[in-house]
């Protein structure tokens, strides 16, 4: 049984407020055969520099400290690449930090730069990330990723990594999907929501328009999962601006975006699944320990905590998360999310970690609509949007820079912005992409808060991204 | 014809026999769509690293010998005293002692049951296994923890009754030397190189 001590269990606190001030993100595509890494980076850094009113080398002059998201460096064949970006962007001699923690390398690097800011170390600090998987095959490229699991007891078998998640998906599908053909349904019907928006996502790699049966004549990868319900292997750059009070305000006086209020908090749990041992569900504030006392009899074999199901690590990131910004319950608190998307099911799965829905009852999200812009049972705006970008599925996953390319895409709907980024027909041919002619405008009417999980793997590390308009806070001291 | 790299250590130090990287040559990477102009070169490599499994070495020395190991944290006053891990952890987690290595071979024997599965249709490059591969987890009775393998003969499912095979022919002294059969499999009918 894992317990935890109290001085675990503090909630984080800031040593003052930290404000995500601009982002930007490039182009984002399985290849880029004519373009290296800093040009990309460029793309990102110029566009979070044009939000502001002001050229890249101005918005330099504020920076203080930069933190770089990047997780693997065998695929890109270069060690300290941060130190490449860096002195392509002209930011010697800043102090400069690389972080890798896998899928939520994105999170992760926001995480940090936040800490920068709040500490007072730095009044403004970048947080850019972003990953090449373009420069070996595929096969290759999935050898590279199996190297992110135990080397010696799992990624000799298969070096596959879909193969490892895949289990623990098998799990899920069995035990609370019941293995139900509805259940399949709703599976593959994230993966039409999330190709869908990548429609009208200029910047995404994989816009789609297809049908829940296309999905389920997809190839088979690792049963129940299929080739439409994996998310994308991408090569991009996204990128963030963090400021203290005075030099946010600064920066974006007489501009169109507001500063926003921006929390970061992670949690962790075993890289192999295997070393998972059983203990008990840790509560969000809207749960109940009784709510989960009869959880095996509903679901045979569910008992088990987190067992291969649930997702620890992203439990405690958003239990630290709310804890910190006074959110007692993410579906009426939140106004838009993005989630890793990184398979359909861990989609699902991820609903009951961040408290969504209560374990067990995640395809509920999608099936009551709620998960929607517009939930198709109403016509009326979803309840709490989720993965409008298209998600990993449809718009992107360039491991580093996919926390970065979420929380920019939060900060747009709060920033009342989306369809500016989304919809200007230059973006679209500037990306040699047809805007499609049914284009809909995925703004978030009135959003005022907003999250992103970014999440690695079988669940070894995972952060939560809170994002809140400073004058629709929750909790005034936060 | 090189020879592969071998390696063998003598007064704590790597001595190496043979080839451990081919020389191969860079070609250039062009734009069929404009002219054939240079985008890039390719860069092949082909290395051979040599990896200690330090205090879990006898884990993998031991499947080629059939058996299967485990380990308990006996240490006294720690939280988790009397835990038994597998996979093999050499120290405990709580309190960092070194951990005592068990002999799990019958346990598994009589107790192994699948916890979930995956058949999985794709690998990745260097892949050595059959495919499409079987990737089962295994629950043991008294074991905290559900150890990753695959199966080599039937179709998986849960609560399965599972017995190990070792490659104790030929063994690869990497976790594929271990895998899992369901109860009742006849010696005959095991892969070629393992043994009950
Ligand atoms: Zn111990």
């Amino acid at each position: 049984m894992i317990t935890f001590s109290k001085q675990q269990l503090k909630i984080p606190r800031l040593q003052r407020p930290v404000y995500l001030v601009t982002a930007g993100q490039s182009k984002f595509d399985r290849a880029f055969p004519d373009k290296r890494t800093e040009e990309l980076c460029i793309d990102a850094f110029t566009m979070a520099a044009k939000l502001l009113d002001i050229s890249p080398a101005e918005l330099k002059r504020s920076i203080h400290t930069c933190y770089y998201g990047h997780f693997a460096d065998h695929f890109g064949d270069q060690l300290l690449g941060e130190s490449v970006i860096h002195d392509r962007l002209g930011l010697d001699p800043l102090g400069n930090v690389g972080v890798k923690t896998g899928g939520a390398t994105g999170g992760s690097t926001i995480w940090e730069a936040m800490k920068a800011v709040a500490s007072g170390y730095s009044d403004c600090v970048l947080a850019m990330g972003w990953e090449r998987m373009d420069e070996v095959p595929t096969d290759e490229g999935n050898f590279l990723i199996s190297c992110a699991a135990d080397k010696d007891w799992e990624s000799p078998l298969g070096h596959i990594y879909t193969g490892y998640y895949a289990v623990m998906a098998q799990r899920y599908w069995q035990i609370f999907g019941k293995s139900e053909e509805s259940f399949r349904r709703t599976l593959a019907e994230i993966s039409v929501k999330h190709h869908g928006y990548a429609r009208f996502n200029p910047f995404a790699h994989a816009p789609m328009k297809i049908t829940v049966d296309d999905v389920l004549k997809s190839p088979v990868i690792a049963y129940p999962l299929r080739a439409l319900d994996c998310c994308l292997m991408s090569v991009g750059a996204a990128c963030t601006i963090l400021c203290d009070e005075d030099t946010a305000f600064k920066l974006t006086k007489n501009t169109k975006n507001k500063p926003l209020r921006i929390w970061v908090a992670a949690g962790s749990h075993s890289l192999r699944p295997a070393d998972r041992q059983h203990m008990e569900i840790p509560l969000l504030p809207h749960e109940t320990a009784d709510q989960y006392k009869d959880l095996g009899e509903r679901f045979p074999g569910g008992d088990r905590y987190p067992g291969f199901t649930g997702f620890l690590a992203a439990r405690m990131a958003a239990y630290y998360g709310y804890g910190m910004t006074g959110i007692t319950n993410p579906l009426e608190d939140l106004d838009v999310v993005e989630l890793h998307d990184a398979f359909t099911i861990s989609d699902v799965q991820t609903y009951e970690d961040v408290g969504l829905r209560p374990y067990g009852y995640g395809r509920d999200y999608v099936e009551s609509g709620d998960c929607y812009h517009t939930n198709p049972h109403t016509g009326k705006p979803g309840k709490l949007p989720s993965n409008l970008s298209g998600g990993l599925i449809g718009c992107m996953h360039s491991v580093g820079a996919t926390g970065i390319m979420q929380t920019f895409e939060i900060a747009t709907h709060i920033w009342n912005r989306w369809e500016e980024f989304h919809g200007d027909e230059k973006i679209w041919k500037d990306f040699n992409r047809e805007k499609p002619s049914d284009w809909t405008n995925l703004q978030v009417v009135g959003a005022k808060r907003g999250m992103a999980i970014s999440h690695a793997g079988v669940g070894s590390h995972v952060t939560s991204t809170i994002l809140m308009d400073p004058d629709h806070l929750i909790k005034k001291d936060a | 014809m090189s020879m592969f790299g071998q390696v063998f250590v003598k007064n704590n130090q790597y001595k190496l026999k043979g080839n451990f990287h081919h020389l191969t040559p860079n070609t250039p990477i062009r734009n069929a769509d404009d002219g054939w102009k240079l985008l890039g070169v390719t860069n092949p490599r082909d290395m051979t690293y040599m990896h200690s499994y330090g205090g879990e070495a006898i884990f993998f020395e031991s499947l080629s010998q059939g058996k299967l190991l485990a380990t308990r944290c006996d240490g006294q006053g720690c939280d988790s005293q009397g835990i038994i891990y597998q996979p093999f952890r050499i120290h405990c987690p709580d309190c960092l002692g070194k951990n005592t290595v068990i002999d799990m071979t019958d346990n598994a024997k009589k107790t192994a049951k699948i916890h979930t599965f995956m058949v999985c249709e794709r690998s990745g490059a260097f892949n050595l296994l059959n495919k499409p591969i079987k990737f089962i987890n295994i629950e043991f009775a008294g074991v905290a923890t559900i150890l990753m393998s695959y199966l080599s003969i039937g179709e998986p499912s849960f609560g399965m009754r599972v017995v190990p095979i070792f490659k104790t022919s030929g063994p690869t002294f990497t976790i594929l030397d271990l895998s899992w059969v369901p109860e009742g499999t006849k010696v005959e009918q095991l892969p070629e190189g393992f043994s009950f």
